[in-house]
């Protein structure tokens, strides 16, 4: 299989067992002060401060804590992870072990989606050739009294495991339903016990951020979005696939880069993102503005806005968890709106209780899955009114 | 020696068990085995795993229910999985659903009568740029047209010697 | 660490419904350490780690729930608790979230108010049903909801078809997942609070179900039918298999003789249908009402539960005789109790290996019935296949033994029909009946009235205390208020899940007239001690039984109470809902009470017992007579699914 990325990644030109030993020949907290300068937020689309997050499990007091590889990128559009562990696996195993030294675990578990089930070999063998090299398991590089290993575990279909409480019932043996948070999994986790779960993204930039320096990743990226992010780009381009840029790079620009000029509307975040209209091209992608774990899918002018919420929500009803109301219930219902839309038979009081609904939803759902499905549904309703109202049954109002 | 299917399967599960453990994280792994093997995870299997955890049945069943690759009824030989999420539906995974209907003579959802192909959506395959895509098995194909369908659907029975297998009970019959 | 509404010890539910919700503390000092919390800008403290919800009711302010219960661990899926909390950009569970640090909460804001709306409004928009014509109408959670919130119309649409099919495959239980809202109620109640493992969700989104294993009907697996579900479903998806037509029709028929036994813990419990707070019994209004309704008849439980601890008592007697003195090593011990239905049948399940230990005496409800088809006919005149026999019962599992087919020793069916408490209060509602109001009146004669043994059987602990009242009286020819004050045998009273306690018997006395053909004398029990373990909820059961295989203590017992429900039949699947741990400590309040009331309170000091071993079982306990018709014989079911 081709990996496809467009462009060179930095990622290429770091050694993963430089910024293993970097960090091996630091204290724990220095590692972490290192992870919390460097403004590292979570790659996996929530953005929470790596620092923040493993420095809250390295002070919790527990005799064994674990350290969780998110490798179950699910996200529509996303595809990034995959590349990553294809090509750069040393390095996400690599943050692993650091994490594992820096808040004080043994044990790291890489959740691996089923249906990357074809990587498997690959990484057990880039686990067999660490554990030969004395880079996991006892005494790694000769570092007295840290040892660390890490073991793989497959999902089994199911996108709610991406979310870290599900992931890690799943890992439990049961079904991948979100917990109640708090209390969060830096102090109740795995077994109950403190563990940081980290997308597969952030793990590698861990290794780079160890090897080059905090100064040297804060140097990409805004104030509050520091440093260089992978994007998966897809849909009606020129050049889909693997981008690297820093945070903070306008639609507009990345557009450019992958010959996406012309497009309508870009999804940035997935299924559960925000439909950006061409008339907010100029918008930021970074945290502080359009958010994204690195999915890009661009809408080119030809396609129907509708129909594109219709196969979100279709995604949602399906993989929701139907744990709790808003989200098993109000998938359903916003979905029953396209399809009144569709029909042209939504009443403009109807479709603002439904845009409620969404509001709902975000607000009192469970998990981030349920709070983020409305998300697409609402963006494309503010922005695409003209497009999605009063339709005549048989089609679409786009010519 | 042992005479009955349930006694069987009862020391095959049992030796799963000594390999991923009893205690019930180790119920997803120890499922996936058995549906690696036999294709889907039967009531009786089921039921020996909940025994053998210190579980009820019906949560085991839950489980099953709940993750999209596993299965209580067994699947064909080759599971064909679909890609139906926006890039992959934008790149034409509509046309390519319907050749694969159409050379498989089942709808999605359904298994061919020989017991050979499962065909099934899924959702994103992470292959978004290289779409349509579609899992058969464990092996991934992408840019996916209609017209390639059918070379993809021989290659899976020769790979896996069906023809040879066809051959073989034509001529025992 | 545990907020008082968290069950410390929550079994095996699934971990995504356990007590994770409360944090434990960030540093140890913590520990014990009150925190402020303000609701709508009143302030309490409260322990670290209590949620939300217990806060705001210590502050008198209402937050409404629909997936909690308090007798079980937090789900926190429905969403209909959620608050402003702030600092947090979501709304908060109240009854998930822990108050580990000062909280700011406000629990009716405009978001908070249009979020409930919604999710009431969703929750309709799935249930299909028409409030009419449902059995929890009036007393229904979502109902009271939709009501709070005003909701006057289907925002999001109304089904106008059933998803599922109804499940009436089980004599006890009644399923229709139209009207399920998907609080696992019922799932952390089979799994965690019982640990009977009948109930879970299956597949997921939109298609998620409460379902039993391959979703086959509740009569084809484990189900032991204890109907703690229904008690606790806040609405009409799971309901008791209601036989009150057939009872109404055997009263209109002018050939039958409809005759009642009515249990002491439906008595207790039942004004609750009439809008009495719990913990008033209402026995002998209920006599009048009954009587109202046309009932011909009207006896008490509690004779047979008198003639129950005769019978069972004297097994146990025979039993360590054999086991003790004759060497015998055949002879199973401990002896279990068999008057819980729910438990019967879960041993039959889940520890068929242990039935010979469980004692043969039938349950007073089967004794009885036996006895009205039989001794009783006779002596009225009466054709028993005229006779229709209805008990009533704070019980579901009650319908299925009455159904089972060894329960015919009469010769006809020993009970026709075991109606719950909640069925009974809808028969008298239906005749147009006050039951508060009623005269009080006696129960009809032949059996006369029983003693207060028979009334404890309600409560945990009651079989067993009743037993040891008879048991020691027997062997020492004592007077047990010698050894207990008010012959209130404290120690195997109380709600703790499994009771251990030892009896030693310093001294014995002559062998009464009842058992003297049986053993020589008490000798053998000198300087003996008395091991005995009472247990109630089946969750507990299965410790005593683990606890068994294991050969721990209990295996060193001699007899052990398993009742099925928490709380013993007093919380039992038949009785009103609501049933909570207040409500079960009232009822068992209420029978107590009645047990001191009564002037004869020792199964075998009742007079018509007495009598009945002279007249009908002239052979005595445990003889021919009575081990053809006050005994029975159990299945060995297993827990295979076919």
């Amino acid at each position: 299989m081709k990996a496809a990325h467009q462009g060179p990644l930095t990622f290429a030109k770091v050694q993963a067992d430089t910024g293993l030993k970097t960090a091996l020949n630091k204290t724990r907290a220095e590692v972490i002060a290192e992870i919390s300068a460097s403004g590292l937020k979570g790659r996996g689309g929530a953005g929470f401060p790596t620092g923040v997050k493993w420095n809250l499990a390295a002070a919790a007091r527990a005799d064994q804590k674990y350290v969780v590889c998110n490798a179950d990128e699910g996200e529509p559009g996303t595809f990034k992870d995959r590349v990553i562990l294809l090509e750069h696996a040393d390095l996400v195993l690599a943050g692993m072990t650091i994490g594992g030294y820096a808040i004080g675990a043994t044990k790291g578990i890489l959740y691996l989606r089923g249906e990357y089930a074809y990587l498997r070999p690959h990484l057990e063998d880039a686990l067999a050739r660490r554990r030969q090299q004395g880079l996991l398991g006892p005494g790694i590089t000769g570092t007295k009294g840290f040892q660390f290993d890490i073991e793989m575990r497959m999902g089994s279909g199911a996108y709610v495991c991406g979310e870290e409480t599900a992931l890690i019932e799943s890992l439990e043996g049961h079904r991948g339903e979100p917990r109640n948070r708090p209390p969060f999994p830096v102090d109740t986790g795995f077994f109950r016990q403190p563990t940081i779960v980290n997308n597969v993204e952030t793990l590698a930039w861990v290794t780079c951020i160890l090897a080059k320096g905090a100064e040297w990743f804060k140097g990409f990226g805004t104030d509050k979005s520091a440093g260089l992010k992978l994007f998966s780009v897809s849909g009606d381009c020129a050049r889909p696939g693997v981008y690297e840029f820093p945070l903070g790079i306008t639609v507009t620009a990345l557009l450019k880069e992958v010959g996406g000029e012309g497009a309508k509307a870009v999804q940035i975040g997935g299924a559960s993102g925000h439909c950006v209209p061409a008339s907010q091209f100029g918008r930021k992608i970074a945290f502080e503005d359009v958010s994204t774990g690195g999915s890009i899918i661009i809408f080119g002018p030809q396609r129907d806005m509708l129909a594109i919420a219709h196969n979100f929500l279709d995604f949602f009803v399906e993989e929701s968890c139907g744990q709790c109301t808003p989200c098993r219930m109000g998938n359903v219902k916003l979905r029953e709106g396209v399809e009144l839309l569709e029909q042209g038979k939504c009443s403009m009081a109807y479709l603002r209780e439904l845009c409620a609904l969404g509001e709902t939803m975000q607000l009192a759902s469970k998990c981030g899955l349920g709070q983020s499905s409305p998300n697409a549904f609402l963006s494309i309703v503010s922005n695409f009114k003209d497009e999605i109202m009063g339709r005549t049954a048989a089609g679409s109002s786009v010519r | 020696m042992l005479h009955t299917e349930p006694e069987r399967l009862t020391q095959e599960i049992r030796s799963l068990g000594e390999r991923f453990g009893k205690d019930r994280a180790a119920l997803i792994p120890t499922l996936q085995e058995i549906q690696r093997r036999y294709r889907g995870i039967s009531p009786l299997a089921m039921q020996i795993v909940a025994d053998m955890l210190d579980i009820h049945p019906v949560e085991v069943d839950s489980v099953v229910s709940f993750y999209s690759f596993l299965d209580a009824k067994p699947k064909g030989r080759y599971v064909i999985r679909l890609c139906r999420t926006i890039s992959c539906d934008m790149q034409g995974k509509e046309r390519v659903a319907r050749q694969l209907e159409n050379d498989l003579g089942i709808t999605f959802g359904q298994t061919t009568a020989d017991g050979n192909f499962t065909l099934e959506w899924a959702n994103c395959l992470g292959m978004c740029d290289q779409g349509p895509a579609l899992l058969i098995n464990e092996k991934v194909y992408t840019r996916v047209t209609p017209e390639a369908v059918h070379g993809i659907l021989e290659e899976c029975r020769q790979a896996f010697g069906l023809h040879a297998l066809q051959a073989e009970q034509e001529h025992a019959a | 660490m545990v907020s008082d509404n968290v069950p410390q010890d929550v079994g095996r539910a699934p971990r995504s419904q356990q007590r994770q919700t409360v944090a434990p503390p960030q540093n140890l000092e913590s520990l014990g350490a009150r925190v402020l919390c303000t609701i709508d800008g009143k302030e309490v403290r409260v322990p670290v780690g209590t949620t939300i919800l217990a806060a705001a009711r210590e502050l008198g302010i209402r937050i409404p729930t629909l997936c909690n219960h308090d007798d079980l661990c937090v789900a926190g899926v429905c969403r209909v608790c959620v608050v402003e909390v702030e600092g947090q950009r979501t709304l908060q569970a109240a009854c998930a979230y822990p108050v580990t640090q000062p909280t700011k909460v406000w629990t009716h804001t405009r978001k908070v108010r249009q979020a409930r709306r919604h999710i009431i409004d969703l929750l309709l928009a799935d249930h299909y049903g028409e409030c009419y014509a449902c059995s929890r109408n009036n007393n229904c959670e979502l109902q009271s909801l939709a009501k709070e919130y005003g909701v006057d119309f289907f925002r999001f649409g109304h089904p106008e078809k059933p998803r599922y099919e109804i499940d009436r495959s089980s004599h006890s239980v009644v399923r229709d997942m139209n009207k399920c809202v998907l609080c696992r109620r019922c799932i952390r109640t089979c799994i965690d609070l019982q640990e009977v493992g009948v109930l879970e969700a299956i597949h997921r989104g939109h298609d998620t179900k409460v379902a039993t294993f391959l979703d086959k009907p509740l009569a084809q697996v484990v189900c032991i039918n204890c109907g703690q579900c229904i008690n606790r479903c806040p609405t009409g998806a799971l309901r008791a298999n209601d036989p009150t037509d057939d009872v109404w029709a055997a009263i209109d028929d002018p050939t039958k003789h409809v005759v009642m036994q009515t249990a002491p813990s439906p008595r207790a419990a039942i004004g609750e249908c009439f809008g009495q707070p719990a913990g008033k019994a209402f026995t002998f209004e209920l006599n009048t009402a009954l009587r109202h309704c046309g009932f011909d008849k009207v006896f008490d439980t509690n004779f047979t539960a008198d003639l129950t601890i005769i019978e069972e008592g004297t097994e146990l007697i025979i039993r360590l005789y054999k086991a003790l003195v004759q060497k015998d090593k055949s002879v199973a011990l401990p002896q279990f109790t068999s008057c819980s239905p729910g438990w019967v049948k879960y041993i039959e399940h889940f520890y068929p290996q242990y039935l010979p230990n469980v004692s043969s005496a039938k349950s007073p409800q089967q004794m009885f019935g036996a006895l009205i088809k039989t001794y009783y006919a006779k002596l009225q005149g009466i054709d028993p296949k005229n006779i229709v026999s209805v008990a009533l019962m704070p019980c579901s599992a009650k319908k299925f033994e009455c159904n089972r087919p060894e329960m015919c020793d009469s010769g006809y069916k020993d009970v026709d029909y075991g109606l719950t408490t909640r069925e009974l209060g809808k028969m008298i509602s239906e005749a147009g009946i006050d039951l508060p109001a009623m005269p009080k009146s006696d129960f009809d004669d032949v059996f006369g009235t029983a003693t207060g043994s028979g009334v404890i059987f309600g409560a945990t602990g009651g079989v067993m205390e009743s037993a040891l009242r008879c048991v020691i009286e027997l062997v020492t020819g004592k007077k047990v208020e010698n050894f207990y004050e008010h012959a209130e045998i404290l120690p195997v009273r109380g709600f703790e899940g499994v009771r251990y306690v030892e009896i030693p018997i310093t001294a014995v006395g002559p062998v009464p007239d009842l058992v003297k053909h049986l053993v020589p004398d008490w000798n053998w029990l000198k300087g003996a001690t008395l091991k005995v373990g009472v247990c109630h909820g089946t969750a507990n059961a299965k410790k005593v039984m683990e606890d068994i295989k294991a050969g721990g203590k209990f295996s060193e017992c001699h007899f052990i109470e398993f009742m099925a429900c928490p709380g013993g039949c007093l919380g039992g699947g038949g009785q009103p809902i609501p049933t909570t741990p207040a409500i079960r400590a009232a009822r068992a309040k209420a029978i107590y009470s009645e047990d001191r009331a009564y002037t004869v309170r020792k199964s075998h000091e009742n007079p018509v017992i007495q009598h009945i071993y002279k007249e009908f079982l002239t052979d005595g306990p445990c003889g021919h007579v009575s081990h053809k018709l006050l005994h029975t014989h159990y299945t060995a079911r297993g827990k295979y699914i076919p």
